[in-house]
């Protein structure tokens, strides 16, 4: 019969129903329903739809250790106005850095809805104590950050301690305040489905308002089935609860087309009402300027000279 | 450290994302006005100087005059494959396996052309026709071509040799795909066939024509005679047919076994079925659904092994249907040449009327049907995929082999219930299982009288494994090695 979650007391969710059972995820089968999907052929003006969406939904990222505030400016202004030459393309999301750049974004992206968000919790290993942590957390959330990309800890997720990971998860929602709280699953270092699916539901009972693929720094980072096993969770959440989570597949996602087969796969398994950049992101620092140039090829007709787009 | 208040947060109302029509053009095939009779390797006019129309069942467009062969066309044909064995079955086996080989090439080459051919005059979806028809017909004569020569090796020490003429005769759910497995097996064994492909989808089976001409299959070695229900009694009445295949319907396959009793002609049928897929409640759920999806909805349901009875435990029924319903929703009924077109046309008005009949016997004996809201195409023949709740194993709609999108939903509490109902029917073509228990999987295979077993998923087929029923499914088996020895005699 079903199997209940291992887990501490404060596992009843805040919308007050129950989880859903963990269940188990087939990886063949889930592998296959996401290659058809990606095989949806979409054209003309459901694709402009698309691509324009993929930018509102995009959350703008540089997370090196080079990152100053020079090249944090640039990125914000490049987040607000992606297609300089055409006014009718819209701001991205948000911009996704490192705390210590936060203050440089809020000033950068002052009076624009652009938000800013960052990651925090010893991105992006995790590895270091809960204070040192919600620390980090509380710093981003002084300096203006509008959202916080949380890691948990897969060292504990991995040994067993999954009451660890939920703790932490509660604690830094609790030390979120009024932002935004996504939860890193670093789903390339789950290893199994299975893990993804029980992670998801671990983060979301702790209070994340999205779950989010990968940091970036770990190979595989987002994929289609990765991301279609979590939005399923999301589904058996709200079904369940009435919960309403976001999604965010980060890394990997650098192209145009990838971006639509992602869309594809969010419409036809939560349906309409999640295409919605406040349900679900695209965490990504190369995929914009090819989203921009496929919506020029959709408008004019040419595929233009990647010269034409600004990189910031 | 408590849980925390949350903001609850709301849908907003449905936007709308429409997929713009993706169509596949249709000018890759070019159908001739007239399609005569392929018999010894060139197209002639029927004796019986007849002819039909055959009609595309998404527009109900006609595609082209196929001829109607009458008893004379049928013997003449038979005469040319007798005349094409004599030769045939001494040619070098490994000289038979190059002609294989360049019939799978040339059908990988041409794929496009014939699978848009295949969803014009079928109503199947470009998807499938691309995407599986295709590549298993192609595959099926990569996988015999790879056995011509090393029949010894597959019945060691029975000196295998090949019947004489086949009579072969194929439905419309997967026309070019089902004269594969046919053909294939035949001529590898190193017989000559005469085929009949169904009367509303002849024309893949006459552009496969132009593929044997392409590949230089020698004259006689492979006839096809186009026609109605009379067109293929007369290929089994024939004298000179040694043997006869056929994929159809349990009536005819009946009709047949009648008209070949006290007659030395081997034969193999492979006929309905009223599979049952089984879910347990440990499964994958999700996935579970796309399996159920993909069991009964692929191919518009017209599908001899489709997941038609839906055995689910009932701790989890509400909650699987419920996820189905949802599912059912998203699939995209409509042009069979569109892209992301997930159901296409019923195959014909007569099947269409057999749907219907059925399922409004459906509603009178008090199960709860559900057709998700999708617009149906004016013009040409088409059904919303459609459940039935509560369903009794005496309902007819448990029993009578549909043929349609339209599945049946019962329930059970217990493995050993799930066997008894499972096998409570008169066919046994295929089954599926749906556990995260590999033992249970393999418990319940041994119990399940059915030619085919899933665990875990649904309609996957290889040329490499074989096919075919129990009891009034038919019998003999078609695919790998098995599939062979329905063509050759021992000496």
């Amino acid at each position: 019969m079903s199997q209940t979650l291992a887990l501490p007391r404060s596992l009843e969710l805040p919308g007050g129903g129950r989880l859903p059972r963990i269940g188990s995820v087939d990886a063949v089968a889930l592998e296959a329903r996401a290659a058809e999907l990606a095989k949806r052929s979409i054209k003309r003006e459901s694709k402009v739809f698309a691509l324009e969406l993929a930018i509102r939904m995009m959350d703008l990222t540089t997370l090196e250790g080079a990152d100053t505030p020079g090249k944090v400016r640039a990125l914000c202004t490049k987040a607000m106005y992606p297609d300089p030459g055409d006014a009718s393309v819209p701001h991205v999301a948000a911009v996704c850095i490192y705390p210590s750049l936060v203050p440089v974004a809020r000033r950068a992206l002052k009076g624009s809805s652009v938000k800013v968000a960052s990651v925090a919790t010893a991105f992006p290993s995790g590895q270091a104590p809960l204070e040192v942590k919600l620390a980090d957390v509380r710093a981003a959330v002084e300096a203006g950050a509008d959202e916080i990309d949380m890691v948990i800890d897969r060292g504990a997720f991995l040994s067993g301690r999954i009451g660890h990971v939920h703790e932490e998860v509660v604690a830094v929602k609790d030390a979120c305040g009024d932002a935004h709280l996504k939860v890193i699953l670093e789903t390339g270092e789950l290893g199994t489905y299975d893990a993804v699916r029980k992670a998801s539901l671990v983060a979301i009972a702790g209070g994340a308002d999205f779950i989010k693929t990968s940091t970036g720094k770990v190979s595989p980072a987002a994929t289609l089935p990765v991301t279609l096993c979590m939005l399923e969770v999301i589904r058996d959440v709200h079904d369940e609860t009435g919960l309403v989570i976001g999604m965010k597949p980060a890394g990997g996602i650098r192209t145009a087309k990838q971006a639509v087969q992602y869309l594809c796969v969010l419409h036809e398994t939560l349906g309409p009402e999640w295409l919605t950049p406040d349900l679900f992101r695209f965490g990504a620092s190369s995929l914009l300027n090819d989203v921009l140039l496929q919506l020029r090829k959709q408008r004019t007709g040419i595929y233009r000279s990647p010269d034409e787009f600004t990189l910031d | 450290m408590g849980a925390v208040e949350k903001q609850q947060r709301t849908l907003a109302t449905a936007g709308t994302w429409e997929y713009a029509p993706s169509i596949e053009s249709r000018e890759i095939v070019t159908f001739e006005d007239r399609y005569g009779l392929f018999i010894g390797g060139e197209e002639v006019a029927p004796r019986s100087r007849s002819w039909f129309t055959t009609v595309s069942p998404s527009t109900e467009e006609p595609l082209a005059e196929i001829a109607q062969a009458g008893a004379k066309d049928v013997a003449r044909a038979v005469d040319a494959a007798r005349e094409g064995f004599d030769a045939w079955s001494t040619w070098k086996p490994s000289e038979r396996a190059k002609v294989l080989f360049r019939i799978a090439r040339i059908l990988q080459e041409r794929a496009r052309e014939l699978a848009v051919a295949e969803s014009l005059d079928g109503g199947k979806p470009i998807k499938e026709s691309r995407d599986v028809d295709l590549p298993l017909a192609a595959a099926h004569f990569f996988y015999y071509a790879g056995w011509a020569d090393k029949l010894e090796y597959a019945f060691p020490g029975r000196r295998p040799r090949p019947l004489g003429v086949a009579a072969q005769i194929v439905p419309w759910n997967f026309p070019l795909l089902m004269l594969a497995w046919k053909i294939a097996p035949a001529l590898a064994c190193g017989n000559t066939v005469v085929l009949k492909p169904a009367e509303t989808t002849p024309l893949t089976a006459l552009l496969f024509a132009d593929v044997c001409r392409q590949a230089q299959v020698p004259p006689g070695v492979v006839n096809i005679v186009t026609g109605d229900g009379s067109t293929g009694a007369h290929l089994v009445r024939n004298g000179g047919v040694d043997k006869v295949a056929f994929t159809g319907s349990t009536e005819v396959g009946k009709a047949i076994q009648r008209e070949l009793a006290g007659r030395d002609v081997p034969l193999t049928l492979e006929l309905g079925g009223k599979a049952a897929n089984i879910v347990f409640d440990d499964c994958a759920l999700d996935q579970a659904v796309e399996g159920i999806v993909n069991g009964i909805y692929f191919n518009q349901g017209h599908v001899c092994c489709a997941g038609s009875r839906l055995l689910v435990q009932e701790s989890i029924h509400d909650q699987l249907v419920r996820k189905l319903k949802r599912r059912m929703s998203t699939l995209r009924v409509g042009d069979p040449l569109d892209k992301n077109t997930d159901i296409g046309a019923i195959n014909s008005k007569a099947q269409l009327d057999r749907i219907v009949e059925l399922v409004e016997s459906g509603t009178e004996e008090g199960a709860e049907v559900y057709q998700p809201p999708c617009r149906l195409p004016e013009k040409g023949w088409w059904f919303a995929p459609t459940i039935f709740t509560n369903v009794a194993q005496s309902h007819r709609i448990a029993q009578e082999e549909i043929f349609g999108p339209v599945l049946s939903v019962l329930t059970f509490r217990t493995p050993d219930e799930a066997v008894e109902k499972a096998n409570n029917t008169m066919y046994g073509l295929s089954a599926g299982i749906w556990t995260e228990k590999g033992s249970r999987i393999l418990w319940m295979a041994d119990r399940l009288r059915a030619g085919v077993v899933w665990g875990n998923t649904f309609n996957r087929f290889d040329p490499a494994s074989p096919f075919g029923g129990y009891k009034e499914s038919g019998f003999g088996r078609e695919g790998g090695r098995h599939g062979l020895e329905a063509y050759l005699r021992f000496e």
